[in-house]
């Protein structure tokens, strides 16, 4: 038994906001694998909620009209997996998800809700990061689009405006970002099932046509510091030039440079950079691969 | 791929793989647990516990709680009887000095560990119950605090117990020999270390939970336990009432572990319903809960001196210190460390022995019973020694093993255990041989890659029940039904195990029914009803149920065939009961069915006749069962994870009676054993004794995705004292996986780590100070 003062039931996105205008003190709910384990706890005892689930028009991939992948944002993590247009262009991210939880969670969790939440250690936020997603909010003014870099503020904390009545309805890949991309995505759990993060590393690459040089690469990590964040000078070592293992070692450690882990009893901050390395240079190499290039 | 197993002698309705009893129940969700039989009108009791590690309770606001709609009653530690009370599921001793300390209230003024129980919010609803408990305002007079066994035994360090200084609960020595003599003899090399094992929780699935209500004025309770008979006397101890008061009902339970070998809430919950006018209450433990404030692993520090002599391989003495955790209250003490130290010189007798044992209070939560009472600590512990004893003379260690360990014929003077069999010899000769050792030994241990291979051995020692420390009985009662079926009883409970296709199987042997189908086991204990029995704990239930069935079979065997005597004119030794009919031994003729003889008895308008039987078994013997593991790992040097891609478990438990549920008990022991071995830890914060990751996502339980497939085989030796030839299995398969496991990543790096969990802080750790692991990029940081 929850303690909750009040459950709203959202019929649309407009009706969403209307709600979300009329109560904002209230929680959005989705899929509930977080909301209702905090409630749980106390963390959020007492209070109102907001269910979106019901909003189909909010589930689903789509290629949209500017040829953007589009995911709405209550898709589940199971069906993001078993979705042909992700497996088909950005299957990574597919793969990532569905080292959320157990099958359960993965069959109610959403990547919106796995957005929303703000924290570091989302099993998608990292790929979206490394894929330069863009965030799509819905509120009484209009839809507004954000890169999803810009949407993480600090631990916990995304930019929704709960005062115009915001949702996020969906996120967004877009054509430039997918096309001719491959990439790999490595989770460091302490077992293999029913994890969160240690760290995650989620690398991508388009490589030139003759698959000699790295076209473009990108790396993001989450857990790597208080947000998912992207690592520039790791990417500058890649990007232009033509895969060897001297370069992958020099990228791995380039990584060091953008990363700030931390101490914490769950791992340590010299444990998590030695991990960093060996991930980025595993996903680094894996992803050539999956791209067609070769290690010289 | 393993030959078939044999038949226990020629007896047929044990020794088959039948289908469990509860299987069908269980599987379509029918089967009742306690929850299942919750009376709707039960208030929900939601315990506050303390937050701090160490201090007293100076008040209590309950001002704000009270005035929770929906709140019933506040109850605090100011308010309990004051009858200290001890909660160990041991038997009760008539002497004194053999009784469990008793050194808990039901709630808690002077607190002890971080989540001791101080106050109670009783409510209609769950919610009211939980903003009751949160609404509780508790001040404190806070003490210092110690979670460190050493530390806690050094003078001046904080006091648990005012009747225990130095926080030890007890020490007790095991002397053979004369060590400081022995260890004079010239060239003997000395193998000395520190090994430890970690604070870890049963994690059975159904947390623990009961409710009570009153009924003519006494007092009903319905527990998820392992020991109802036992409860029922904690229960009337810790309220101060007379036991034949108490009735104790034990439904089917969602696993236990040894964590409901210990009266859990039961006797809170029995005083919480006398407050509120014996209406039903409820105690449901989260899983928070049941990881801080029920019961835990002991944590135990060792340390071992073993001296060799090279040109043997003999072991000539033995020096083997005990430092064992115990937690903020007594619980099961001592009897955990006393069975590894005196199971040391039993596992590899040794002319010269030094044994020293404290168990030791410490501000963490209360350690118990959970399976393997001590010895996957032990076993830890001793068989990592004995592998560095190998590898310091160069010895294979299979072969090291061969040497030392346990001969047939081996006798302990204590219990009178003898060992019958080679059994630890054939048990290493068959893993060996299963598993391709030998040649493994060889191959593996010499990669120079990121990914290095090892194989591991690690053998235990153990018994069955707990004769002759303390009582061993068993009680059960048959009925003939009119169908010709027999309903059956005990005192031993189905906690998970399948104790009670065991009982089905042997009381249709022991009777000369059709099937196993033929027996209705009543599952359910009730105190008021059910023939007194201790419970589920020490791998006793098949092997001591076994003399009492037996006893009550051939009593009730007794009785119909007296009574068939009347009708077929035959003498009762003339007679026999085979596949559920009466028969003439001489001729095998058929006389009559069970059916017909138990409807002519009970229809009879001249001699009617209900026929039971009904007895008691008192066992003063124990058995010997040992067993072993063999484990491959593979290293990923740079990840820092060792995954075990092997795992072959080698038992003696005797004969099986049904060989499926036995490899069942073996997988699940293994997959304790992993966990023990690679992941398991309870964490508690330095700074203010708090529990950091009592819940399923922080607490690494393994998950099979950490497993690979779980193998098993047996060497299957009649144990003579049991009527069945049967011994332990329950507890025997979870000692022996996590040394295994340590033996098997020092065979595949080089590297010899002493405390479990080997997890990847543990290797990121260990291979960077072995050198394995070297980030040069640190270097620069440090100029």
């Amino acid at each position: 038994m929850y303690d909750m003062k009040a459950l709203y039931e959202a019929e649309s996105v407009e009706h969403a906001i209307q709600l979300r205008l009329e109560h904002p003190e209230a929680q959005i709910i989705a899929g509930g694998s977080d909301v209702l384990v905090q409630m749980r706890e106390g963390k959020r005892a007492g209070k109102e909620l907001i269910s979106i689930y019901m909003i189909d028009a909010m589930r689903g991939v789509s290629i949209d009209e500017e040829e953007n992948i589009r995911i709405g944002s209550l898709t589940s993590f199971s069906h993001i997996t078993h979705d042909p247009i992700i497996q088909k262009y950005i299957n990574v991210l597919g793969e990532a998800v569905d080292q959320v939880g157990s099958p359960q969670i993965r069959n109610i969790g959403t990547i919106g809700g796995n957005t929303c939440n703000g924290v570091t250690s989302a099993d998608s936020a990292s790929t979206l990061h490394a894929w330069e997603a863009i965030v799509e909010l819905t509120g009484k003014n209009g839809v507004r689009r954000l890169p999803i870099k810009d949407f993480y503020i600090k631990a916990g904390t995304v930019d929704i405006r709960v005062d115009e009545g915001e949702i996020q309805t969906a996120i967004l890949i877009p054509k430039s970002s997918y096309e001719n991309t491959f990439g790999h995505y490595i989770k460091y759990g302490m077992r293999n099932a029913m994890e969160i993060a240690s760290l995650g590393c989620s690398v991508n690459v388009r490589l030139s046509e003759d698959k000699q040089t790295i076209d473009r690469c990108r790396i993001a990590y989450g857990v790597a510091g208080p947000v998912p964040m992207r690592c520039p000078s790791a990417e500058a070592v890649a990007n232009g030039v033509m895969p060897t293992e001297a370069m992958i070692e020099e990228f791995s450690l380039a990584a060091l440079k953008d990363i700030n882990p931390r101490d914490s009893w769950r791992a340590s901050k010299a444990f998590r950079q030695h991990i960093a390395v060996e991930m980025a240079k595993r996903a680094l190499v894996e992803s050539i691969h999956r791209a067609g290039g070769e290690i010289k | 791929m393993f030959p078939e197993r044999g038949k226990a002698g020629n007896m047929n309705k044990v020794g088959r793989s039948e289908v469990r009893v509860d299987a069908y129940d269980k599987a379509t969700g029918r089967t009742k647990y306690y929850e299942d039989r919750m009376p709707a009108n039960a208030l929900y009791v939601r315990i506050k516990h303390s937050t701090i590690a160490h201090g007293y309770v100076t008040s209590i606001d309950k001002s704000k709680a009270e005035a929770i709609p929906g709140v019933v009653k506040v109850l605090t530690c100011f308010d309990v009887p004051d009858l200290p009370f001890a909660t160990a599921g041991h038997p009760w001793s008539l002497d004194p000095s053999h009784q469990d300390t008793q050194d808990r209230l039901l709630l808690n003024r002077h607190v002890r560990y971080w989540g001791d129980d101080v106050a109670v919010v009783i409510a209609e609803n769950e919610v009211a119950a939980n903003q009751g408990v949160r609404a509780l305002k508790v001040e404190y007079e806070e003490l210092p605090f110690v979670l460190d066994v050493q530390k806690a035994m050094e003078d001046g360090a904080p006091q648990l117990h005012d009747a225990f200084p130095n926080n030890i609960l007890k020490h007790t020595t095991n002397i053979k020999g004369n060590y400081a003599e022995a260890i004079k003899e010239e060239g003997l090399v000395k193998v000395e270390g520190w090994y430890e094992t970690p604070t870890v929780q049963h994690c059975h699935i159904e947390n623990h939970g009961c409710y009570a209500y009153m009924e003519n004025g006494r007092i009903v309770v319905v527990a998820s336990t392992q020991i109802p008979h036992i409860i029922r006397r904690v229960v009337g101890q810790a309220l101060g009432r007379p036991w034949g008061d108490i009735e104790i009902i034990k439904p089917y339970i969602g696993g236990g572990f040894g964590n409901k070998q210990d009266a859990l809430y039961e006797p809170l919950c029995a005083w919480c319903t006398t407050q509120v006018g014996g209406r039903p209450v409820r105690i449901d433990c989260s899983r928070e809960e049941t990881f801080v404030s029920n019961r835990v692993r002991h944590n135990i520090r060792y340390h071992i001196v073993t001296w060799v002599r090279k040109s043997d391989g003999k072991i000539a003495a033995r020096k083997v210190d005990v430092y064992s955790n115990q937690g903020a209250y007594a619980s099961h003490g001592h009897s955990i460390a006393a069975k590894g130290l005196n199971a040391f010189p039993q596992h590899y007798p040794v002319p010269a022995y030094e044994g020293n044992a404290w168990t030791v209070y410490t501000n963490r939560p209360a350690a118990g019973a959970m399976r393997g009472y001590g010895m996957p600590q032990a076993s830890f512990a001793d068989d990592a020694n004995i592998e560095d004893c190998a590898i310091a003379i160069g010895m294979d260690p299979m072969e090291f093993r061969n040497i030392n360990i346990m001969p047939k014929g081996f006798t302990d003077a204590f219990s009178g255990n003898t060992n019958y069999y080679d059994t630890y010899r054939e048990c290493m000769a068959r893993g060996a041989e299963l598993i391709d050792y030998e040649r493994k030994r060889k191959e593996y241990g010499h990669d120079t890659g990121n990914i290095r291979r090892g194989i591991g051995l690690g053998t235990f020692w153990y018994n069955t029940a707990v004769y002759p420390i303390s009582l061993e009985t068993s009680s059960n009662r048959m009925q003939l039904n009119l169908d010709g079926t027999v309903t059956m009883q005990c005192g031993e409970t189905e906690i998970g195990q399948g104790a009670d296709t065991a009982y089905a199987q042997m009381t249709a042997e022991a009777i000369g029914l059709k099937s196993y189908r033929d027996v209705h086991v009543i599952s359910c204990q009730d105190t008021d009803i059910t023939p007194t029995g201790t419970g589920a704990y020490a791998s006793r239930q098949t092997y001591v149920a076994g003399f009492s069935i037996r006893q009550t079979a051939d009593l009730l065997k007794e009785k119909i065939l007296k009574y068939a005597q009347d009708v077929t004119r035959q003498s009762p030794y003339c007679m026999d009961i085979v596949d559920g009919n009466i028969i003439r031994k001489e001729d095998q003729k058929v006389l009559m069915s069970l059916k017909e003889l138990a409807m002519t008895a009970q229809y009879n308008t001249v001699h009617s006749e209900h026929i039971t039987a009904e007895s008691t078994y008192t066992i003063r013997n124990n058995a010997y069962s040992f067993g072993c593991t063999f484990v491959e790992v593979e290293v990923d040097i740079a990840m820092c994870k060792a995954q075990v891609t092997r795992i072959l478990n080698v038992h003696d438990c005797g004969k099986l009676i049904n060989p499926a549920l036995a490899e069942a008990q073996v997988h699940g022991g293994q997959s304790m054993g992993i966990g023990f071995g690679l992941s398991e830890q309870l964490i508690f914060d330095e700074k203010t004794g708090k529990p950091l990751n009592n819940n399923l996502l922080d607490y690494k339980l393994s998950t099979f995705m950490d497993h690979p497939r779980l193998e098993c085989d047996f060497i299957e030796n009649p144990e003579p004292t049991s009527p069945f030839g049967t011994k332990s299995l329950g507890e025997p398969p979870t000692c022996s996986p996590a040394v295994a496991i340590r033996n098997a990543i020092l065979h595949a790096t080089g590297v010899a780590i002493n405390h479990i969990p080997i997890n990847p802080h543990v290797l990121f750790a260990e291979l960077t100070k072995a050198g394995l692991i070297h980030d040069s990029w640190r270097d620069e940081e440090g100029k």
